[in-house]
């Protein structure tokens, strides 16, 4: 009885003296240095991938109109609010004329009594022409009797000068008429000039399109050039898209883009790039390129905030890898190969990549190598490792 | 020859595992102690190795920008880039924040929701310094707006849509043990969105700004239209960033290329083990401390039971000693015996410790780093305070009466 006591006690105790360095064992190798870092791996395949530039823009008309004045002066009349439709040509709101009316009719009464003027100087030129027909008459009478010795040389010259001087007086009378005919016209231009100005003050609607704004109301003042109301043509909408410069290789107009309105994130909008700008921003970094929809939904509103993917031509049968394989050791890309449990890192060159994390693999890596792609943590040459199907999470 | 010391152990096996476990259990407390020290240093470190730099150019006159806050203008690093021995250079923004799931977002008030993680949100150029250097599941950032890679102790998941601001991000990979010096995860977004983020007002402080601005006579002229436009313009944009990481060509002196930029940039540059000495003797240095003395105090009073423990064990045993005493056992074995109980309880406490650390460790909200070193030092430890505690037991048990045992 006692003997098998202490036996059991002793299996017990041996079997706890068991368990404890069980424990002890499992606990170094797995933590610790000891531990091995667990890894997933991939097979290296070939492939096509279709890359994508991704931006982000905001929706612009290509075409707006900023109306105003040419000149300061006091908004007389708006005739249209924000969101109505206009023509090409409508009223959209009048400047005040100030004196532009008054002085059109003083104009047109110069224009009246330039008129009178010229009717006085034709009037004045026909008194002249008959003295002058008289003096002829007169001239020739006397250079006859002259000539007959009836009369004395001195008459003679006497009715000379006369007739020279109402050649004169007639030359004066057309000068005259002439001069009141240019009054005339002159002031006619001047008060066609000013009725120009006149039907300037009107502002007119150049296009067809909706109002955005209306910036003054009826009393204000404004300078020249300031917008009473602005006009954009809602069928030029497009979006005015920045890409990363380091990301925009490739970009070109025609190329076909998917539209995601910030208003309406489920649906994607078929797009296609109609213009890259020349001119790239050197502060932000970014390409410019305009996108227009093809099919632009009606609520689109300018300003609003778009995610544009452009999609580029797929590329040439390559190795496809995960971008998370893709690792930087000192100055050197490459990524960690395991040949038969060991690990060795192999730079490549890295070609396209696409918006889903796929990257082409130019030279490096042959079809079928086994890489590393997720890890516990940084790994080395001389890295344990025990590969896993998946570390954390589900692929999305 | 019998084991005696086996045999009383044998004879008294359960009093001595539950003390064996109890001891354990202390020294697994002492343990975990030592392993949160470790782990706030080590979460200053890691911070240091996820960043990828060796050089760090902040604010002049600053000690940013983990330590301080520290800002500069994003097109610095231009002509940081442009310095020799200066192999990559980027910037890189900071912000510790409350990041909400998507779906709770505007449910309930910023704050107040359950669904918000405290974390470190970094704003990175993909593919340059800064970036995190591996993922354990998912892929890196492709957009240049509105993905995140995040620290897998979020607690978010891949495909999930987080809100940071007024923007929501998809999570698209996962990675581990990028934390901020004080052990909040981070959330990694693209940089140009963190700038937005950072510096980005809320929309209704934007509209009141705007009115304010509008309500200014000097700032909203008639007579120049356009003006107040410009101006709300250039009030709602930011180009700011808080660091600039720099790697150097391999084999270039690190100081030499911060010194130019210190005398001739005008920012400060600091080395690696600068910025080291800052996260860890400045930016932790109270709180290790007060970790540290806790430690210490742990130390000593885990040495003190252990010792006292063995001590009662021993005095439990006085009549039996006097027993062995008196049939002539040699001093040397009762000594042994007392030795060896002591020396086994260390050994089966020290066990049961690092086992429990071990598995209570990863259950602690911040970062436990049990490290080997630790633990060999703590099996030293243990051990000499078992020799050192069973010298006063064994005194005690030399000098018992033999006659003890016959009730003299």
């Amino acid at each position: 009885m006692k003997r098998s006591s202490i036996g059991t006690r002793r299996l017990v105790l041996g079997l706890l003296g068991v368990v404890l360095i069980a424990a002890m064992v499992y606990v170094v190798m797995r933590s610790g240095p000891l531990a091995p870092t667990r890894v997933t791996v991939v097979e290296a395949a070939e492939g096509r991938l279709t890359p994508a530039l991704f931006g982000i823009g905001t929706v612009e008309a290509r075409r707006s109109y900023v109306i105003g004045p040419t000149v300061a002066g006091r908004v007389r009349a708006v005739a249209v609010d924000v969101g109505d439709t206009v023509k090409a040509g409508q009223l959209l709101a009048e400047m005040d004329p100030v004196d532009l009316d008054e002085r059109t009719a003083a104009l047109d009464a110069s224009v009246a009594r330039a008129g009178s003027a010229m009717a006085a100087a034709d009037a004045q030129r026909r008194d002249a022409q008959a003295r002058k027909e008289l003096a002829a008459v007169n001239a020739r009478r006397y250079v006859e009797l002259g000539q007959q010795n009836f009369i004395s040389a001195g008459a003679v010259e006497a009715r000379l000068q006369e007739q020279a001087s109402a050649d004169a007086i007639v030359s004066a009378a057309d000068a005259n008429l002439a001069a009141a005919r240019q009054d005339q016209q002159r002031l006619a231009a001047e008060r066609a000039g000013l009725r120009q100005q006149r039907a300037n003050v009107r502002l007119l609607a150049p296009a067809d399109g909706v109002v955005t704004s209306r910036d003054a109301e009826p009393g204000s003042t404004v300078v020249a050039g300031q917008a009473v109301v602005r006009v954009i043509e809602p069928s030029s909408l497009w979006v005015k898209v920045r890409l990363d410069q380091g990301r925009s290789a490739g970009l070109a107009a025609g190329l076909p883009a998917q539209v995601v309105l910030r208003s309406n994130p489920g649906r994607a909008f078929a797009g296609k790039v109609a213009r890259v700008e020349a001119i790239s921003d050197s502060v932000t970094e970014e390409r410019v390129a305009l996108v227009a929809l093809d099919q632009a939904p009606a609520s689109l509103s300018v300003g609003e905030l778009a995610e544009v993917s452009v999609a580029l031509p797929s590329t040439e049968r390559a190795v496809l890898l995960p971008n998370a394989a893709i690792k930087r050791l000192q100055a050197q890309t490459g990524v960690w190969v395991m040949e038969g449990g060991a690990l060795r890192f192999v730079s490549v060159r890295i070609g396209q990549a696409s918006l889903d994390g796929q990257v082409q693999v130019l030279d490096g890596v042959k079809p079928g190598t086994a890489v590393v792609v997720h890890s516990e943590k940084d790994i080395g040459a001389h890295s344990r490792i025990t590969v896993v199907d998946s570390l954390a999470g589900r692929t999305p | 020859m019998i084991s005696l010391a086996g045999r009383d152990i044998l004879h008294s096996w359960g009093k001595f595992v539950l003390t064996g476990i109890g001891l354990g259990l202390l020294i697994g407390v002492t343990l975990t102690m030592a392993g949160v020290y470790r782990g706030m240093v080590d979460d200053a470190r890691a911070l240091l190795n996820n960043s990828g730099a060796d050089l760090w150019v902040v604010q002049q006159d600053t000690q940013g920008p983990y330590a301080e806050s520290s800002s500069l203008r994003d097109d610095a690093v231009r002509s940081v880039l442009g310095l020799p021995g200066v192999a990559r250079a980027a910037n890189v923004t900071y912000l510790t924040m409350q990041v909400r799931r998507a779906a709770a977002a505007g449910v309930a008030p910023a704050g107040a929701s359950d669904d918000d993680v405290r974390a470190m949100v970094v704003g990175f150029e993909p593919g340059q310094p800064g970036e995190p250097g591996y993922l354990v599941a998912g892929r890196h950032i492709t957009r240049s707006h509105y993905e995140a890679v995040v620290d897998i102790r979020t607690g978010f998941v891949l495909g999930e849509r987080i809100r940071i601001r007024r923007h929501d991000y998809t999570v698209v990979g996962l990675t581990r043990r990028m934390v901020s010096s004080g052990g909040d995860p981070m959330v990694f977004i693209p940089l140009k969105d963190a700038q937005e983020a950072q510096f980005l007002k809320d929309n209704d402080a934007i509209v009141n700004e705007r009115a304010r601005t509008a309500a200014n006579p000097s700032l909203n002229r008639p007579g120049v239209p356009g003006l107040l436009e410009a101006i709300q313009a250039s009030q709602a944009n930011n180009r700011n960033v808080n660091a600039i990481l720099v790697q150097v060509q391999p084999g270039t002196d690190v100081e030499g290329v911060a010194e130019p930029v210190r005398r001739w940039k005008h920012l400060e540059a600091f080395t690696r083990e600068q910025m080291e000495e800052i996260l860890v003797a400045k930016l932790i240095a109270t709180s290790a401390k007060q970790i540290g003395m806790f430690l210490v105090i742990l130390a000593i009073v885990s040495a003190a039971i252990v010792a006292f423990i063995i001590y009662t064990m021993t005095l439990g045993k006085i009549r039996e000693i006097a027993v062995l005493k008196l049939i002539g056992t040699r001093n040397r074995t009762i000594a042994g015996m007392i030795l060896q109980q002591a020396l086994g309880l260390g050994l089966i406490g020290f066990i049961v410790g690092k086992v429990a650390a071990t598995v209570w460790a990863p259950v602690f909200p911040k970062y436990v780093l049990l490290e080997t070193g630790d633990a060999v030092r703590g099996l030293l430890a243990v051990m000499v305070i078992c020799a050192l505690a069973s010298t006063l037991a064994i005194r005690v048990a030399l000098k018992v009466d033999p006659a003890a045992a016959i009730g003299g």
